[in-house]
C-alpha cells in the first residue's frame, strides 16, 4: 500500500463530535436549496401531490423558514385518477399549514378536447401539458419537484437547478455544470428552473427521515386490505380509469404502496408492513427498485423517462 | 411481486448514524471506469434485480454473453448508442457503515469541466489508470484537477492488473510515479490500490491473485477514510441566504438570518462582524432547524439571531470578529472555463460568491495552464471551454473572499453571463497549487495565499 500519510482506520468518523449523520447532511443540503430559491426567485411553487416525496419536500420547506410561513404556494397536477386517501391528505395538509394550492387538472384538458385519452388508460404522460400551462399562467419561475437522482437512469443526469426552455424542455447537453454549492438560477424571461431539493436522497433515506421526524403519511403507504387485480406483473387498484378488464379478476390482498401516483400506473406490493419500521426493513431487503417494482410508466421503453423529460415532464 | 430477502442488505432501521461520503471518479474512456463503478454498485449489493435484468437484456441484445456492468451507469440513449458518457451522472449506494454519493465524471480530454464539476463537491477522488499504460498525460491531468480543486483524498486505482499477470513491480512503479507527481501538486493524501474491475479484484472483495498487496480494497478505503476535518480549526463563515421575519402576533419582533455555515463553528456569545458593512454584534441565539443550540458548525443549515438590530440582508457574510476576512474588489484566481463561448479581457460578467452576486469586469488573463505538465502560457488573450487559467477580476462591490486553499466554500465563485445567465467559469481565489508546486506554476505573483493576512493586493 502506497500512502503519503498513513490512513487511520477509523470507522468513518464515527467518533468525531463534528460528524453529521447522513440524514442531517441531506437535510442541511435540502434546506440550503429551499432558502437559495427563496432568495433568488420571484414566484417559486412546490409541486405537491400528497405522495411521500412531496410531503417530505413540504416538511423540509416548513423547517427552512420556521417560525415564518413557507414563502411558496403549492401546485398539484391532478390526473383525475388519484387515490382518494391521498387527495384527502393533500387537502388536510394545505389547510393545516395555511398554504395556497393551485390544481392543474388533466380531466379539464380532456373535457376541452385539448388532450386525448391514451388507449392504455394511463394518464401520467398526459401531465406535461397541464403542468406547463399552469407554470405559464402562474408565471412561476422556480418549480420544486420531489425527483431523486437514484430513481431512474435519466434522472441520474439531472441537476439540482435544472434549466427549462420556454417549452419546458430538458436538454441534457445544455444543463449548467453544478459547481460547489453555488446554484445558478439566472434565466431568461419565459424560461424557468426546476429545482430538486431531494436530488441526493435515496428511497431508504426518505423513509428513514420520515421515521425520524415522525411525519404522517397517507395510510396507503402501509399494509392494508385492498381489492386489486393483476396486470403487467403489478397489483393495480380498480377504478373508473380502466380496470379490471375482461379476464382480469379482482382479489383481496394485503398490500402497500411504495410510490403513489396515477392509479392506472401505480402498483401495490404484497406486504404485511403496517409500521414505518417494518416498511424500512422491507425496503432494505427488497430486490427491486421502487419504480421498477411499481411504475408501469417507466417501462414503456428503455428511454421512457428521458423522452418525457425532454418534453417538459419532471 | 413479493420481496425476497437480500442477505447483503444493510440493517436499515438502525442506519440513522451512517455518515455520508461524496466522491468522484476520473479515468480515460478505456480505463474501465464504468466497469469499476458498475462493480462497486453490483458487489456492494446496490444493484437491484430489475436494474440487473435490464442490463442483462441490453447485454444480450448487443451479443454479449455476460452482463456488461458498464451498462449500469450509462444513462441516456445517446450514450448507450455510442458507448460514451456525456455528462456527470450521480450514483448512490450504501454499506452498513456509510452512504455514498458518487459523481461519475467522463474522463475524455474535452470534459475537463465535468471533472472540475464532480471534484468541486468531492471529499475524495478515484483516479483510474490502465496497468498496461501506466501514468499517461490524461492521468496527470486528472491529478492536477484533483489538486486544483483541493480534493482532500485521492485514490489511484491501477486497473486491469489481470492483464499484467497481477505483477507487483508493474503496480509499484505506477504508484510511485503517480504519488510523486500528485504530492508535488500538494495532494495531501494518496492511496494506491491494484485492482481488476472486470474480475472484481480489490474493488469490494480482496483479491486472491495479489497476496503481495496488504492494503484495503477500494470499498474498504471508501468506508473508512476520515473525511471530517475539525471545523473548530477553521474561521467561522456564515453567508446570509435569507432573512426570516414572521411579523406575526406570536413572533412580532423575530428577525433571524438563515443560511448554511460555510466553514468553522459559530457559538452563542461570539462577537461577530457583518461584511461588507463592518458592523458588529453578538450572536444571541442559534436555531438548528427547530432546536435551540449553543453551537453549530459547517455544513449545518441554521438560523442565527443577533443581539443588535442591524441592517443585514441576503448576500451579507457574518463572521467572528477575531477571524473576519478582509474585503476586496480585486480578485486574483485560478479558473476553469466551462462555457462554449470564450472568456476575454474586458468581459463584463456577474460574479456569484457564496450568497452574493455582483457585477464584475475581467481585467486581465495573465496565463493559461497546460494541465498535462502545468506549463504556463503567458497572455493567452482568451480562455476557451475546458481551459484552466489565471485571471484578475474587478468587482463593483467589495467581497469577503477567502483563499480557496483555506475554504472551498468561501474561496470559490462563478462567473455568469449577464445576458442569458449561462455559467461561464468556475473560479478559485488565490494560488492554484501549493507553494511546492508554485515553482512549476509561475502564474502566481504576489498574493499571499496563506490566508492569515487576508487579501493584500
Amino acid at each position: 500500500m502506497t500512502t503519503v500519510t498513513a490512513v487511520t482506520e477509523s470507522a468513518g468518523d464515527a467518533d468525531n463530535p463534528y460528524a453529521l449523520s447522513h440524514l442531517d447532511a441531506l437535510e442541511s443540503e435540502a434546506v440550503h436549496i429551499f432558502r437559495e430559491v427563496a432568495g433568488e426567485f420571484e414566484r417559486p411553487v412546490i409541486l405537491f401531490s400528497g405522495g411521500k416525496d412531496s410531503i417530505l419536500m413540504l416538511h423540509l420547506a416548513l423547517k427552512a423558514f420556521a417560525p415564518a410561513a413557507v414563502p411558496f404556494s403549492l401546485l398539484h397536477v391532478d390526473t383525475g385518477h388519484n387515490f382518494p386517501e391521498v387527495l384527502d391528505y393533500r387537502d388536510r395538509t394545505v389547510e393545516r399549514h395555511g398554504l395556497r394550492l393551485h390544481v392543474a387538472s388533466v380531466q379539464d384538458f380532456i373535457d376541452r378536447g385539448e388532450l386525448r385519452e391514451r388507449p392504455d388508460g394511463t394518464r401520467n404522460p398526459l401531465q406535461t401539458v397541464p403542468l406547463l400551462d399552469a407554470i405559464d399562467k402562474g408565471r412561476f419561475d422556480a418549480v420544486f419537484g420531489g425527483g431523486r437522482r437514484d430513481e431512474e437512469k435519466a434522472r441520474a443526469k439531472e441537476r439540482v437547478f435544472s434549466l427549462r426552455d420556454e417549452f419546458g424542455g430538458w436538454d441534457p447537453r445544455r444543463q449548467r455544470p453544478e459547481l460547489w454549492q453555488l446554484y445558478n438560477g439566472k434565466h431568461s424571461p419565459g424560461e424557468h428552473v426546476r429545482v430538486f431539493p431531494l436530488s441526493n436522497w435515496t428511497e431508504l433515506d426518505v423513509w428513514q427521515y420520515i421515521a425520524r421526524e415522525k411525519i404522517e403519511l397517507p395510510a396507503i403507504y402501509y399494509a392494508h386490505e385492498r381489492e386489486v387485480f393483476g396486470r403487467g406483473g403489478m397489483w393495480l387498484a380498480p377504478g373508473e380509469w380502466g380496470g379490471p378488464k375482461d379476464g382480469e379478476s379482482l382479489q383481496t390482498r394485503r398490500v402497500r404502496y411504495r410510490t403513489v401516483g396515477d392509479m392506472s400506473c401505480t402498483g401495490a406490493v404484497d406486504s404485511d408492513a403496517d409500521t414505518i419500521g417494518a416498511v424500512i426493513a422491507e425496503i432494505a431487503a427488497s430486490r427491486l427498485t421502487e419504480r421498477g417494482a411499481t411504475r408501469a410508466d417507466d417501462k414503456l421503453s428503455e428511454a421512457a423517462m428521458e423522452d418525457r423529460k425532454r418534453e417538459g415532464y419532471f | 411481486m413479493s420481496t425476497t430477502t437480500n442477505p447483503g442488505a444493510i440493517d436499515a432501521v438502525d442506519a440513522g448514524a451512517a455518515s455520508l461520503l461524496r466522491f468522484a471518479t476520473a479515468g480515460s474512456v478505456d480505463d474501465g471506469k464504468s466497469t469499476l463503478v458498475g462493480r462497486l454498485l453490483h458487489d456492494s449489493k446496490s444493484v437491484l434485480a430489475d436494474q440487473l435484468e435490464a442490463v442483462e437484456r441490453a447485454s444480450l441484445g448487443r451479443g454479449q454473453d455476460t452482463p456488461d456492468l458498464a451498462l449500469l451507469t450509462d444513462g441516456l440513449r445517446a450514450e448507450r448508442e455510442q458507448g460514451i458518457t456525456i455528462d456527470v451522472a450521480y450514483r448512490y449506494f450504501a454499506t452498513p457503515r456509510r452512504r455514498f454519493i458518487l459523481a461519475d465524471t467522463p474522463g475524455h480530454v474535452q470534459y475537463t469541466r465535468n471533472m472540475v464539476t464532480g471534484a468541486s463537491t468531492a471529499e475524495l477522488a478515484v483516479v483510474l489508470v490502465d496497468a498496461r499504460n501506466g501514468v499517461v498525460e490524461q492521468t496527470r491531468r486528472h491529478a492536477a484537477v484533483a489538486a486544483l480543486l483541493r480534493v482532500p483524498h485521492v485514490v489511484l486505482a491501477v486497473n486491469k492488473m489481470d492483464l499484467v499477470d497481477y505483477a507487483e513491480p508493474v503496480f509499484a512503479a505506477i504508484a510511485e510515479e503517480f504519488t510523486t507527481y500528485a504530492a508535488s501538486l500538494g495532494v495531501p493524501e494518496i492511496t494506491a490500490i491494484p485492482i481488476s474491475a472486470l474480475a472484481g479484484d480489490n474493488v469490494v472483495a480482496p483479491s486472491a491473485h495479489m497476496d503481495w498487496y496488504g492494503g484495503p480494497t477500494v470499498l474498504e478505503h471508501l468506508e473508512t477514510v476520515s473525511v471530517v476535518a475539525d471545523p473548530s480549526d477553521d474561521p467561522g463563515r456564515f453567508p446570509v441566504q435569507y432573512v426570516i421575519r414572521p411579523q406575526t402576533a406570536e413572533h412580532p419582533d423575530y428577525r433571524g438570518y438563515a443560511g448554511q455555515i460555510a466553514s468553522g463553528v459559530l457559538r452563542v456569545g461570539d462577537a461577530v462582524t457583518v461584511l461588507p458593512s463592518g458592523r458588529t454584534s453578538t450572536i444571541e441565539a442559534i436555531d438548528a432547524l427547530g432546536r435551540s443550540v449553543d453551537a453549530a458548525w459547517a455544513p449545518q443549515s441554521v438560523t442565527v439571531r443577533l443581539a443588535d438590530d442591524l441592517d443585514i440582508s441576503r448576500g451579507d457574510l457574518i463572521a467572528p470578529t477575531a477571524t473576519a476576512p478582509a474585503v476586496s474588489q480585486d480578485i486574483e484566481a485560478t479558473i476553469c472555463h466551462v462555457a462554449d463561448r470564450p472568456l476575454k479581457v474586458g468581459d463584463r460578467v456577474l460574479l456569484k460568491h457564496a450568497t452574493r452576486t455582483v457585477k464584475a469586469i475581467v481585467k486581465d488573463i495573465p496565463s493559461r495552464l497546460t494541465l498535462d505538465d502545468l506549463s504556463p502560457h503567458p497572455e493567452p488573450g482568451e480562455l476557451v471551454a475546458n481551459d484552466i487559467g489565471r485571471i484578475l477580476v474587478r468587482t463593483a462591490e467589495p467581497l469577503p473572499l477567502d483563499a480557496y486553499a483555506d475554504s472551498r466554500r468561501t474561496g470559490s465563485f462563478l462567473l455568469i453571463d449577464p445576458a442569458d445567465g449561462t455559467t461561464l467559469t468556475a473560479g478559485m481565489a488565490g494560488h492554484a497549487f501549493t507553494q511546492a508546486a508554485a515553482g512549476a506554476v509561475r502564474a502566481d505573483d504576489g498574493a499571499d495565499g496563506a490566508g492569515d493576512e487576508g487579501w493584500d493586493f
